[in-house]
């Protein structure tokens, strides 16, 4: 069959959401925010809660986060975002609030705001975004970043007597009470994507049910800051940080 | 079923970072070397008959400059 009989309205399977708007994303190539963007995006559409969703965007490279999706934004001070939404979801209980934070802003900076408006319970949802490293200032440790990876800070790879160990935030945030949905998740392949999509979704959905903080995880790559391509940052991804950061659901409630 | 499918690739948008190739199950794609207004290689149908629009690497595709189309035969 020739390929413009198929290119036809009527046999559209999968494309843009309305929901991204039509600036090219500053992201790097293959970076992970712009998939997790565009299933966030996805929910959003698939739910119809456009004009009800307001994102906190943080401070690292998913700053710009407002100029990509057409939702209302406000925008937190370094590792405040979980602080924000907690007033924001207070004063408009009829809203979806969700943040959007590097793990830089949230399991650095932010560890103070984000511990306790998760055992505070309020009904909001956190999306952690981790690359083990912080991506926009060029690559230095963070407190995610593996034992023995190389980053700019760490030229001889992470020593655990000079740096201290990899931070496990999701593990310790599904410790509270607080929380009812509490899951680690990927963007890597096609299936990572669409797991990832539902659990936001029921994130999403949990937030309006009054059942607490939902946090998901989604462990992703920084080929820029890690210095090797896209193709092969899943693949050391998929190496070695699954090891230590295991994917699934770590409460549901 | 079989299907055909066929892909839309917004070249301009595209940074050519190649996730969604290894992620083809048919080998239909591939990146191109001519470059983009950016310098980017970016993506094309190189094996329009392999593509039975499975939508993977719309689904992967951080910039979202894919858009699927299917078909059965």
């Amino acid at each position: 069959m020739d390929i413009n009989e198929i290119i036809k309205p009527e046999n559209k399977v999968y494309g843009k959401t309305p929901i991204l708007k039509d600036n090219i994303l500053h992201y790097c190539p293959g970076c992970s925010h712009g998939v997790v963007h565009k299933i966030i995006a996805e929910v959003i559409e698939e739910m119809g809660i456009q004009d009800k969703t307001i994102g906190i965007s943080p401070v690292g490279c998913s700053v710009f986060a407002y100029n990509y999706l057409d939702i209302d934004w406000q925008q937190a001070a370094h590792g405040r975002a979980p602080a924000l939404a907690t007033a924001t979801k207070r004063l408009m209980p009829d809203k979806y609030v969700f943040t959007y934070q590097g793990d830089g802003d949230l399991a650095s900076i932010g560890t103070a705001e984000v511990m306790h408006a998760c055992n505070r319970g309020e009904n909001i949802v956190i999306i952690f975004i981790n690359n083990a490293i912080y991506g926009m200032t060029g690559g230095q440790m963070a407190p995610t970043t593996l034992l023995g990876q190389v980053t700019a800070t760490t030229p001889y790879g992470r020593k655990a007597e000079l740096n201290g160990y990899p931070l496990k935030i999701t593990e310790l945030i599904a410790q509270l009470e607080g929380t009812c949905y509490v899951t680690r998740q990927s963007v890597q392949n096609p299936a990572a994507v669409r797991k990832t999509k539902k659990a936001i979704r029921k994130a999403f959905e949990n937030s309006m049910m009054k059942k607490g903080t939902s946090f998901v995880e989604v462990v992703s790559t920084c080929n820029s800051g890690w210095k090797v391509p896209p193709v092969q940052a899943n693949k050391w991804m998929e190496e070695n940080m699954f090891p230590f950061y295991p994917l699934g659901d770590m409460k549901d409630r | 079923m079989a299907t055909q499918g066929a892909i839309v690739v917004d070249k301009e948008r595209c940074k050519g970072c190649g996730v969604c190739v290894v992620n083809c199950p048919t080998e239909a794609i591939a990146l191109s070397h001519e470059v983009n207004g950016k310098g980017y290689n970016f993506l094309s149908l190189v094996n329009p008959e392999k593509c039975i629009g499975c939508a993977n690497c719309a689904t992967v595709c951080p910039d979202s400059v894919i858009t699927v189309y299917r078909v059965k035969i």
